[in-house]
C-alpha cells in the first residue's frame, strides 16, 4: 500500500468520460465549498468537514479484491456519468454499460454508487423526436434504482451559467456529499471494527504490535487523507499509549514476545527525522518487523510531529519531542537494550536538533522568542548531551582525546550513518553539527558554547534565573577541565552569589570549592585565602577538608604579603562587655572591653594580634544633658542592656549546620508606607527588611568550637572595626552590626547649690548643699570658694564642717574637714584637694531673713559692686506663699568669672490685720496664716506702735504660751485699743512675733521673728443714708419713687501729713478735696431713677456735710437692704502723670481707670445740673481731656457707713393679692 | 517512592530537604533548586487567579532523564491562631518526567522528586504523599516553639518523611 501525503479519497468515474472531463474541474472546486455534518459511531462529536475527492476513472483491476481491507486506495464512491437522452440510445448500449458497470460493482461488493444523467438544451434541439426527458431518468431509475431512487440525479446544463443550472448543480453536489460521507462512515465504521478485533487479539501468541501498528496506522492516514488531523493524532496516541504499555508491562516482567525484536541492540543513532511528511525506510522497517526500539519512536514521533504541526500546534511538538527524549532513554534502560555508550547522546543531540530545526522552520522569529519557554528545555537537553560526549570523546580534556578517545569517536559517527538526503545541502544541519564537534577540540569547544549561549540567554530571556546559572557553572566546570579560569571565574561568582543569597548551603559549598581552585589557579591570593577561610569553617565539608583548607590559610600566613581578610569566615564576634557597663567613661579613665570570639576553624589557632579599630566621633556637648551630672545614661549597649554586654546576633550562618550563606549578607531595607485604603492617608511607615530570613536565622549552636576571650583595655571612642591577625594573614571585621559605642566624656568643673528639703523657708536657718562636680579640674591645696556675703542672707558656718569626696561611679573616696572664714563681706571656704572627676560635697547652714512687710522696694549694690536686684517677690497662685529669688555670687578658683546661683526661699507666713469696733470700742485683730508646709511654735505676739508720741494704749487679749501653728492654718490675736484724747488721723503698728518649727531640737535659740507692719487710718467720712418715702405717704410702696437721701460728713481735720496726700484744691479760699459717690443696688432690689453717680466737692473741714438727693424705686415689698453707696477719692486728671512714676504701683494700687465711664459722666454731670437737686462743682471740661481722672478708693476705716445693714419697710402698691391656684 | 523530597520557604531557601540516596545529595539539591524556577513561573502564571479557583495545575516541571519533579500546588489560608486549610491543586501525570511540587499560600513549597525508572507510581499515590506531608507540615507549624521560617528540625516530620523514602525502595 502507497500512500502520498496529500492525497484523496478516490472516486471512480464510469459512463461517458468525455462528458466527465468537461465536467471534473468544475466538480473538483465545488465538492469542497460547503461542509457537510459528519455524524460519527461510538458517541464521538458530529463535525463539520469539507469533502474532496480524487475522481479517477474507473477501472476494474483498480477495484479492491476482496478481503482486502486497504482503506487508502479504497474508491468510496462510483458515479457513472451519462448525457443520454435518446431511449433508442440509451437501449442500445447505455442500458449495457451500466448493467455491466452495476454487476461489476456487486461482484466487487461495493454499494456506494450513483448515476448521473447530465441534459442540455443543445442536445435536446438536436433532436426533436426525443421523448420527454423524464421518460430516460425515469428509465434508468426503473432499471437501477428498484428502492433507491435518490441513487439517480440530474444535472442539467452544467456549463451554462444559468440559475437552472446553479439549482442542478446545488442539489447534485449536496447528493454527492451525502453519499461519500454516507460511504465514509460505512467504510470506516467497519474498518474500526475490524481493527478492534484485532486489538482484542493482542494477548494471544503470535500476535504482531508491527501488523496491528500498520492496520491503525491506515486508519490514521485515512483521517489524514480527510483532513482529520486530530483523529489521525489520536491513533497515532493510541498506538504510543499501547506500545508504552507493553514496555512498562515488560519492565515489570510480564513479557511479549513480539517486544523481542525491539530489543535488539541499537545500531544506528541518527536521530529523528522530521522533515519527510513520512518516513518510508522506518515504515518499512516496522512493516517488516525489524525496527528497534528507537525506529519505532522516531517514526512514530515523526508522524505525530507532522500531524501536530498540521494542526498549528508546534510548542506541543516540543514538549512532546522532550519527553519522547526522556522516555526513550529510560525505555532502552528498562529493556535493557545494549547500546555503545555515547550512542544514546549522539541521538537525543540530533533529534533534539531536529525538532528544533522544524520548529524554526514553520514559525517565524517572533513566534519563537515569544515560545522560548517551549524551546529551552530541549536545547538544555542538548547542550547536556554535548558535554557528556564531549567527555567521553577526550575533547574536554587539557591535553587533547587519546587514542582511545578517537577510536570512540569514530565508532559514534559510524553509527550516525550516511547525511539523509533532505539535510545534505544545508550547511547548519545537525548530522553536520555533531560531525564537526565531535571532529575537534575547537570545534567542540565553539559548538558547545555556542549552544550553551543559547540555553543561557532563553533561560535569562524568561526569568529562569536559576536554570541559566545552571549552565553557566556547568560551562565554568567546562573551563575549568580546560585550564581556562579566567572565564570560569565570572559564572562561578554569579551562581555562588545566588546560592548565597537564597540560602542553598550544599551548593554554596559545591561552588565555593570550584571557586576556591579557579581562584587558586589564578592566583588571587587574596580572594583564594578567602574563600578558603569559608571553607575551613563551613559545617558541610568533611573535617579533613576542612583542615585542608585551614592548612592553606597557614601557608600563607607564613609568607610576607600581608594579606587582610572578613573575619566572618574565621571567627564570629559573639558578645562585647564593657567594664563598667554604662560605657560611659571621662577622659583618662580605663574602660575594660571583654570580646568574646568564636572561632570557627576545625582546629585550634593561635591568634598572634588583636587589634580594634574605633572610630572616633566628636559629639558636642548639650545633647547629652551633661549639665545634669548624676543622669548620665547607663546601659549604652545598643539592645539597652544594663550590663554592659553587647550579644551580637549568632545567626551568621557561619556556624553553619545547613545553612549556606557564609558571610553574613547586607541588610535590605525598604520603606514601607501603610496607607488606609479609604483615602490614602498615611496609617503608619516603617522600614522592612526583605532579607530578614537571611539576617535573622537561627542556628544550632551546639557544635564545639574554640570560644576565647581577650582582654583589650581601650582609651579612645567606637570600634567599628577590629582584626584577628595568625601570622601575615590578617581577619578584619570591617563593620560590626549592631553598633557598638562608648562614651568618653570631658566636664567643665561645676559647683550647684541645692536645698536638703524641698522648699527653703525664710526666716529660719535651713541647710544647703553644696555639690562640686570637678570634671577635669582637679581642686588643689587652698582653692577655696569666695561667697559675697548680703545683709539679707547670712551663712550660718561652723567649723566642724566636713566634705565628703565621691568618685565618678559614686563611690565614697574620703571625707575631709572644710574651713569656712568669714569676713565682713566675703566667705571663704577652702576646699580640700579633690582629682578630677569627682564630686565633692559638703552643706552649709543659711538664712533669709524675711523682710517686714509690706515689702519696699529697693536697690542695692552688691560687694563686688555688681547691681544686686532686689528680691522679688511673687505670690505664687497655688501655694499663696511669697518666695524671694536670693542670689550668691560665687568665685570658684577654676574661673575667673563670678558663679552667680539663684536660692528660693518661701516666706512661710501671711499676715492680715482688720479693726473691730463695739460701740465705741475698737480692736485691732491681726491674723496670722501659716502658708508653709511646716508646723511652727509661736511665742510673744506683740503689738506696738511706731510713734510712741501718740498716746495709744494696746490691751493684749492673747495667750502668754507657746501656741502652735500647723501647716495652713491660721492665729488670730486681738488687742483692744484704747486712747486718752482723740485718736490720732492715722496710726503706724508693728506687729511682730517669733516662731520656730515645731521640729527643731533646741527651741529657744531657734526662735526666729517675725514683723509685720501696717497702718490703721481714722475715720475721715461718714455717710449716712435715708429713704424717705414719697410725701404723704407713711411708707415706701413698690413701684413708688421714694427719696434717698445721702449726706457726706467730713470727721477729722486734716492733719498735716495728710494734706499731702489729699488732693486738695482752693476755690474762693476754701480748701475743698472732690469725691466721687456710686449708688449701686446689687441684689435689684431698687431701681435708681436718674443719676447713680456723682462728683461732690467737700471742703477741707470737720463736720462739713455734704447731702445728695435721689430718687429710687423699691421693686419689691418687703423689708428691703439699703442700696450700696461708695465712695471714692477722685483725683483729676491733671494729677495723674505726676502721680504716676512706676506703673507697678500704679497696678499695686488697684487705681480704677474712669477711662470707660467718662462719657456717662458727662452725660450725668449734665442730668444733674439741670435738676439741680445737687450741689455740684462739676468740671465737664477737665473730663473731657485725656488723661482721664482717676478714682482711688479710701483705705479701711477711712469712711464709716452708717446705714450699713439698715432695712426699710415697702409696702405693696395694694393689699390685695391674688392667689392662682391649680388644682388638678 | 521517593528520593528527594524538599520543603522550601517562600524566600526560596530549604526550609526542610532530605534525599536517598545520601550520595547524590549535591544533585538532588541542584535539582530542587532548579525546579524553582519553574515552580515560580507557574505560579506567577495562575497567582491572579488565585483567588477565586481552588484547584491550580502546576503542570510539567522541569524534567530531568532520571527523576520525575512533582510540583503540586496547595493554598493553605492561615485562620488564628494557627488553623490551616488546604486544598489541593491537581497535578497532572500526562508527562512521564515531571517533578511533583506543593505551593501553599504561605508560599512554602513542596517539591517531591522520584525516580523516573518507578513508573508503577500513580498520581494519586503522589497526590497522597503531598497531603501527608502537608498534614505534617501544619502540625510542624503548629508547634508552638517553632519559629516560622526556621528550618524544620521536628522528628515527627522527618519520620513521616523517612517512611515515604522507604516505601520507595
Amino acid at each position: 500500500v502507497s500512500w502520498r501525503a496529500g492525497s484523496l479519497p478516490p472516486v471512480m468515474c464510469a459512463g461517458d468520460q468525455s462528458l466527465f472531463t468537461s465536467l471534473y474541474t468544475s466538480l473538483a472546486q465545488q465538492l469542497p465549498k460547503e461542509p457537510m455534518e459528519w455524524r460519527r459511531s461510538y458517541g464521538r462529536a458530529p463535525k463539520m468537514i469539507h469533502l474532496e475527492a480524487n475522481f479517477v476513472q474507473f477501472k476494474e483491476e483498480l477495484l479492491p479484491k476482496d478481503g482486502n481491507r486497504a482503506l487508502l486506495t479504497f474508491p468510496f464512491l462510483h458515479i457513472y456519468w451519462t448525457d443520454c437522452c435518446d431511449t433508442e440510445m440509451y437501449k442500445a448500449s447505455v442500458k449495457d454499460d451500466m448493467l455491466r458497470w452495476q454487476s461489476t460493482l456487486r461482484l466487487h461488493g461495493s454499494v456506494d454508487w450513483l448515476i448521473v444523467v447530465v441534459e442540455s438544451e443543445a442536445k435536446k434541439k438536436n433532436k426533436t423526436n426525443i421523448l420527454p426527458r423524464t421518460s430516460i431518468v425515469d428509465k434508468i431509475r426503473n432499471d437501477f434504482c428498484n428502492k433507491q431512487s435518490d441513487r439517480c440525479v440530474v444535472l442539467s446544463d452544467p456549463l451554462k451559467e444559468s440559475s437552472r443550472s446553479q439549482d442542478s448543480w446545488n442539489s447534485f453536489l449536496t447528493k454527492l456529499r451525502t453519499l461519500l460521507l454516507m460511504s465514509f462512515t460505512k467504510n470506516l465504521g467497519r474498518f474500526e471494527d475490524d481493527m478492534r478485533t484485532l486489538r482484542e487479539k493482542r494477548t494471544e501468541p503470535g500476535w504482531s504490535f508491527c501488523d496491528y501498528f500498520m492496520v491503525q496506522e491506515e486508519l490514521a492516514f485515512v483521517f489524514e487523507m480527510l483532513q482529520q488531523f486530530e483523529d489521525a493524532l489520536v491513533q497515532y496516541d493510541e498506538l504510543d499509549a499501547l506500545f508504552t504499555q507493553y514496555v512498562l508491562n515488560f519492565g515489570a516482567g510480564d513479557g511479549a514476545n513480539w517486544l523481542g525484536s525491539f530489543c535488539a541492540p541499537v545500531k544506528r543513532w541518527s536521530g529523528l527525522l522530521l522533515r519527510r511528511p513520512i518516513d518510508m525506510e522506518k515504515r518499512e522497517l516496522i512493516q517488516r518487523g525489524e525496527a528497534n526500539l528507537l525506529d519505532l519512536r522516531s517514526y512514530l514521533f515523526s508522524r505525530q510531529c507532522t500531524l501536530l504541526i498540521f494542526l498549528q500546534r508546534p510548542w506541543e511538538v516540543t514538549q512532546r519531542a522532550l519527553e519522547l527524549l526522556h522516555n526513550c532513554v529510560q525505555e532502552l534502560r528498562l529493556l535493557e537494550v545494549s547500546v555503545v555508550q555515547g550512542a544514546l547522546d549522539c541521538w537525543v543531540f540530533l533529534s533534539c536538533l531536529e525538532v528544533l530545526h522544524r520548529i524554526e522552520g514553520c514559525c517565524d522569529r517572533a513566534q519563537l522568542e515569544a515560545n522560548c519557554s517551549h524551546t529551552v528545555g530541549l536545547w538544555t537537553y542538548a547542550t547536556e548531551k554535548l558535554k557528556s560526549l564531549g567527555y567521553l570523546c577526550g575533547l574536554v580534556a587539557e591535553k587533547g582525546p587519546t587514542s582511545e578517545d578517537l577510536n570512540r569517536t569514530v565508532d559514534l559517527l559510524a553509527g550516525l550513518g550516511e547525511e539523509r538526503p533532505e539535510t545534505v545541502n544545508s550547511l547548519q544541519s545537525p548530522y553536520k553539527k555533531l560531525n564537526e564537534a565531535l571532529s575537534s577540540v575547537e570545534a567542540f569547544e565553539k559548538h558547545y558554547l555556542e549552544l550553551s549561549q543559547a540555553a543561557m540567554e532563553m533561560y535569562r530571556a524568561i526569568g529562569r534565573m536559576r536554570s541559566s546559572r545552571l549552565i553557566g557553572k556547568s560551562l565554568a566546570e567546562f573551563y575549568m577541565k580546560k585550564g581556562d579560569p579566567e572565564r570560569a571565574e565570572g559564572f562561578l561568582d554569579d551562581s555562588l552569589r545566588s546560592y548565597v543569597a537564597e540560602g542553598w548551603s550544599l551548593q554554596v559549598t559545591h561552588t565555593r570549592k570550584q571557586m576556591a581552585e579557579c581562584q587558586k589557579l589564578l592566583q588571587q591570593t587574596e580572594d583564594y585565602l578567602q574563600t578558603s577561610a569559608l571553607l575551613a569553617g563551613d559545617a558541610n565539608l568533611t573535617e579533613e577538608e576542612r583542615k585542608h583548607f585551614y592548612q592553606v590559610i597557614l601557608t600563607f600566613a607564613s609568607q610576607p604579603p600581608t594579606v587582610a581578610l572578613s573575619m566572618a569566615a574565621f571567627a564570629q564576634l559573639r558578645q562585647m562587655q564593657f567594664s563598667p557597663p554604662g560605657a560611659v567613661v571621662h577622659v583618662g579613665a580605663a574602660l575594660q572591653l571583654e570580646l568574646r570570639v568564636r572561632c570557627l576553624m576545625p582546629v585550634a589557632v593561635q591568634v598572634e594580634q588583636l587589634a580594634a579599630t574605633l572610630h572616633f566621633s566628636l559629639e558636642q556637648g548639650g545633647a547629652r544633658g551633661r549639665a545634669g551630672g548624676t543622669q548620665r545614661r547607663t546601659g549604652q549597649g545598643p539592645q539597652g542592656q544594663g550590663d554592659g554586654v553587647v550579644l551580637f546576633p549568632q545567626g551568621s550562618p557561619l556556624a553553619g549546620a545547613g545553612m549556606g550563606a557564609s558571610l553574613p549578607p547586607a541588610l535590605e531595607l525598604y520603606e514601607m508606607q501603610d496607607r488606609s485604603p479609604s483615602d490614602s492617608s498615611l496609617n503608619s511607615t516603617g522600614v522592612v527588611c526583605k532579607n530578614m530570613h537571611l539576617l535573622l536565622r537561627r542556628h544550632d549552636s551546639s557544635r564545639s568550637s574554640v570560644t576565647f576571650s581577650l582582654l583589650v583595655g581601650l582609651s579612645s571612642d567606637l570600634p567599628p572595626l577590629s582584626t584577628l591577625s595568625v601570622g601575615r594573614v590578617q581577619f578584619v571585621q570591617s563593620h560590626i552590626y549592631p553598633v557598638v559605642q562608648y562614651e568618653v566624656y570631658s566636664q567643665e568643673p561645676q559647683l550647684t547649690i541645692e536645698p536638703l528639703s524641698d522648699n527653703l523657708l525664710a526666716g529660719i536657718p535651713q541647710k544647703v548643699k553644696f555639690t562640686i562636680a570637678t570634671g577635669h579640674y582637679s581642686v588643689k591645696k587652698g582653692d577655696a570658694l569666695q561667697l559675697s556675703n548680703t545683709d539679707s542672707m547670712p551663712i550660718l558656718h561652723s567649723s566642724c564642717c566636713s566634705a565628703t569626696i565621691l568618685s565618678s561611679t559614686g563611690e565614697l573616696v574620703g571625707e575631709r574637714a572644710l574651713s569656712v572664714q568669714s569676713s565682713e563681706k566675703v566667705t571663704s571656704i577652702s576646699l580640700p584637694p579633690t582629682p578630677p572627676y569627682h564630686t565633692l560635697e559638703f552643706q552649709l547652714e543659711v538664712l533669709c531673713h524675711i523682710p517686714p512687710t509690706p515689702f519696699k522696694p529697693d536697690i542695692e549694690r552688691l560687694t563686688n559692686g555688681e547691681v544686686r536686684h532686689r528680691p522679688k517677690n511673687h505670690s505664687q497662685a497655688d501655694s499663696g506663699m511669697i518666695h524671694i529669688d536670693q542670689k550668691v555670687s560665687i568665685d570658684c578658683p577654676w574661673s575667673i568669672y563670678s558663679t552667680l546661683i539663684s536660692l528660693t526661699f518661701y516666706v512661710p507666713f501671711k499676715a492680715k490685720h482688720s479693726i473691730l469696733s463695739a460701740g465705741k470700742r475698737k480692736y485691732i485683730q491681726v491674723c496670722l496664716q501659716n502658708v508653709s508646709d511646716t508646723n511652727f511654735h509661736l511665742v510673744d505676739p506683740v503689738l506696738t506702735e511706731r510713734q510712741p508720741t501718740i498716746p495709744v494704749e494696746l490691751l493684749s487679749f492673747n495667750a502668754k504660751t507657746q501656741q502652735t501653728v500647723c501647716s495652713q492654718q491660721s492665729v488670730f490675736c486681738l488687742w483692744e485699743m484704747r486712747w486718752v484724747k482723740h485718736l490720732p488721723l492715722c496710726l503706724q503698728c508693728a506687729f511682730s512675733a517669733s516662731f520656730a518649727p515645731v521640729s527643731a531640737s533646741d527651741a529657744h535659740t531657734a526662735f526666729k521673728p517675725y514683723r509685720y507692719e501696717f497702718q490703721l487710718d481714722r475715720t475721715l467720712y461718714s455717710l449716712k443714708a435715708e429713704i424717705l418715702p414719697s410725701s404723704g405717704d407713711q411708707h415706701c410702696r413698690t413701684g413708688a419713687l421714694c427719696g434717698l437721701e445721702v449726706s457726706i460728713t467730713r470727721q477729722a481735720e486734716p492733719s498735716e501729713t495728710e494734706g499731702e496726700e489729699e488732693e486738695s484744691t482752693e476755690i474762693e479760699g476754701l480748701r475743698t478735696t472732690k469725691l466721687m459717690y456710686e449708688v449701686v443696688d446689687n441684689s435689684s432690689n431698687w431701681a435708681v431713677c436718674g443719676k447713680s453717680t456723682g462728683v461732690v466737692s467737700m471742703p477741707v473741714a470737720a463736720s462739713a456735710t455734704h447731702r445728695v438727693q435721689m430718687e429710687v424705686m423699691p421693686l419689691f415689698a418687703g423689708h428691703l437692704p439699703f442700696p450700696n453707696i461708695k465712695v471714692f477719692k477722685y483725683l483729676p486728671h491733671s494729677a495723674v502723670p505726676a502721680i504716676q512714676p512706676d506703673t507697678d504701683s500704679c497696678l499695686e494700687n488697684d487705681t480704677m481707670s474712669l477711662l470707660d465711664k467718662g462719657l456717662d459722666d458727662q452725660g450725668d454731670t449734665a442730668s444733674i445740673r439741670s435738676r439741680g437737686s445737687i450741689h455740684s462743682v462739676g468740671s465737664g471740661e477737665q473730663q473731657r481731656g485725656l488723661p482721664m481722672p482717676r478714682l482711688e478708693p479710701f483705705s479701711p476705716g477711712q469712711v464709716f457707713y452708717w446705714s450699713q445693714g439698715r432695712q426699710v419697710l415697702v409696702l405693696p402698691v395694694t393689699d390685695d393679692h391674688v392667689m392662682e391656684v391649680n388644682v388638678t | 517512592m521517593a528520593v528527594c523530597i524538599a520543603v522550601i520557604a517562600k524566600e526560596n531557601y530549604p526550609l526542610y530537604i532530605r534525599s536517598v540516596p545520601v550520595q547524590n545529595e549535591l544533585k538532588f539539591h541542584y535539582t530542587v533548586h532548579t525546579s524553582l524556577d519553574v515552580v515560580e513561573e507557574k505560579i506567577s502564571a495562575v497567582g491572579k487567579a488565585m483567588a477565586d479557583q481552588r484547584e491550580l495545575y502546576l503542570g510539567l516541571l522541569y524534567p530531568t532523564e532520571d527523576y520525575k519533579v512533582y510540583p503540586s500546588h496547595m493554598i493553605i489560608v492561615y485562620y488564628t491562631p494557627v488553623c490551616i486549610f488546604f486544598l489541593l491543586i491537581e497535578n497532572i501525570l500526562l508527562y512521564r518526567h515531571t517533578r511533583y511540587g506543593y505551593v501553599t499560600n504561605s508560599k512554602v513549597k513542596f517539591v517531591i522528586v522520584v525516580d523516573s525508572s518507578n513508573t508503577s507510581l500513580r498520581d494519586n499515590e503522589i497526590r497522597s504523599m503531598f497531603r501527608k506531608l502537608h498534614n505534617s507540615f501544619t502540625d510542624v507549624m503548629c508547634n508552638p516553639f517553632y519559629n516560622p521560617g526556621d528550618t524544620i528540625q521536628s522528628k515527627a516530620f522527618d519520620s513521616m518523611v523517612s517512611a515515604m523514602m522507604v516505601q520507595a525502595s
